[in-house]
């Protein structure tokens, strides 16, 4: 069944809440993602990254944006008020995206771990294309019409993050030690990405978006050759090793980055901005 | 008595003075951005393709689309809307949009990917082919950082964004 609006999604509940639920998923990851790849403004490796890093954070963010608005749509709040005003149980995204960069602070002693953001952004990214490509035939075409937006950007997303894991794996020992242990701990974590949650089932039943373990399969392809040409053994399991966030289970780092992130919204949640 | 086909003429050249608030040479129209417009009795309603999701520009593209048609003589209420469907590709720049790209020193987008996603971009200062890019990304979500070989200015250029990606 194609459902053209959100008019027509209020008249089916149960579809409703299947497609608000797979929307908190994907705003919410966006959101937290684009947070700690924010946090590295001024920081990162050199300026050409900082200048890349920031537009992808930027784009990133306003993907979260039309996510949030398609759950506005069908009543789920206003945008702001979904995107800051949440507690963290009432959080969906995957607990590996709200996992600080490394020790310290953007603001006081950063020791932020390159290794590990160049692995978590490009596992995400590629996964995220995966399930945008699936979202391009979804039956809800409100999210279809974003997908197709979304692809467009996140093309130039996807490139950015093979270059940097494939010439950090190619470059010294030491910098091939550090990635191979950031992969380590990105796999722990990164079941929790590719997770539809508790009724992915149903989703994929009302082709919202195909099943995880289509997705997986798909991003398996993508990622089998890659780590083949850089002569690496495939990871054998992916975990979920602080938690289900698909299920609301959450780490106080989130806690943490909410806090910081919305503290300006705080201060007057009713002010236009 | 208020002629409507006057209102309508002067709705598109109000709409043409709105001007990309990064690039100045450049209106909204001849980025491609206007999908949709509807006049009745003086009630105006916009529909606008964001160009890139994440660009802080578009809230000012809204504002001084209401501001600059609220000025035409007959039109008591505007309504800007951004919609998605069907998405923006800078193919949808105009001729006259590519021009003001180059007058402002940002080499438009290239009309034709390589089948390898490769894409190649004409110096806007002196037309030379003989570029490189230094980074996709640039001061803004919509443009790249490149290099010109021949007249050594670096530049920008407006990235491809097309549904073949």
């Amino acid at each position: 069944m194609m459902i053209q609006n959100s008019q027509e999604l209020k008249e089916h509940e149960e579809m409703r809440s299947l497609v608000a639920e797979l929307l908190y998923q994907l705003a919410d990851d966006d959101f937290l993602i684009a947070y700690r790849g924010s946090e590295w403004l001024g920081l990162a490796p050199h300026i050409e990254e900082d200048v890349a890093f920031s537009s992808i954070n930027q784009d990133t963010m306003g993907h979260a944006v039309m996510y949030y608005q398609l759950l506005e749509e069908i009543g789920e709040g206003k945008v702001d008020d979904l995107a800051h005003g949440r507690p963290s149980h009432y959080r969906k995204n995957a607990v590996l995206l709200e996992l600080p960069n490394g020790p310290g602070h953007y603001r006081k002693e950063p020791e932020f771990d390159w290794a590990f953001t160049v692995v978590r952004h490009y596992f995400y990214t590629q996964a995220k294309k995966v399930k945008v490509d699936s979202l391009k035939d979804s039956s809800y075409k409100p999210l279809a019409n974003v997908a197709v937006k979304i692809n467009m950007e996140l093309y130039y997303h996807l490139m950015h993050w093979k270059t940097w894991f494939h010439q950090l794996l190619s470059s010294n020992d030491e910098a091939r030690r550090r990635m191979m242990a950031a992969i380590e701990k990105v796999c722990a974590d990164f079941g929790g990405v590719l997770s539809l949650g508790p009724n992915g089932e149903q989703m994929a039943q009302h082709g919202l978006i195909e099943g995880e373990e289509m997705l997986m399969r798909r991003w398996t392809h993508e990622m089998e050759s890659v780590f083949e040409s850089l002569n690496l053994s495939f990871p054998e399991s992916f975990g979920m090793k602080h938690g289900d966030g698909r299920k609301g289970e959450h780490t106080d780092h989130l806690v943490e980055a909410t806090a910081t992130l919305s503290e300006v919204y705080r201060i007057d949640p009713a002010a236009a901005w | 008595m208020v002629i409507w086909e006057k209102v309508r003429t002067d709705i598109e050249a109000a709409l043409s003075t709105v001007k990309d608030p990064e690039i100045s040479s450049v209106s909204i129209v001849d980025l491609g951005m206007v999908e949709d417009v509807q006049e009745e009795n003086g009630e105006v309603a916009v529909k606008l393709l964001p160009t890139f999701m994440g660009c802080p520009a578009l809230d000012i593209i809204q504002k001084n689309v209401e501001e600059a048609l609220l000025q035409v003589d007959g039109v008591d209420e505007v309504k800007v809307s951004f919609i998605h469907h069907p998405p923006w590709t800078s193919e949808r720049i105009t001729e006259k949009g590519r021009q003001g790209l180059k007058e402002f020193g940002i080499a438009p987008p290239p009309k034709k990917l390589e089948q390898t996603g490769e894409w190649k971009v004409d110096c806007p200062y002196c037309g030379s082919p003989y570029t490189t890019m230094e980074n996709i990304f640039g001061p803004t979500a919509c443009r790249s950082i490149l290099y010109c070989s021949s007249c050594k200015n670096p530049f920008e250029a407006m990235k491809p964004v097309s549904t073949m990606l």
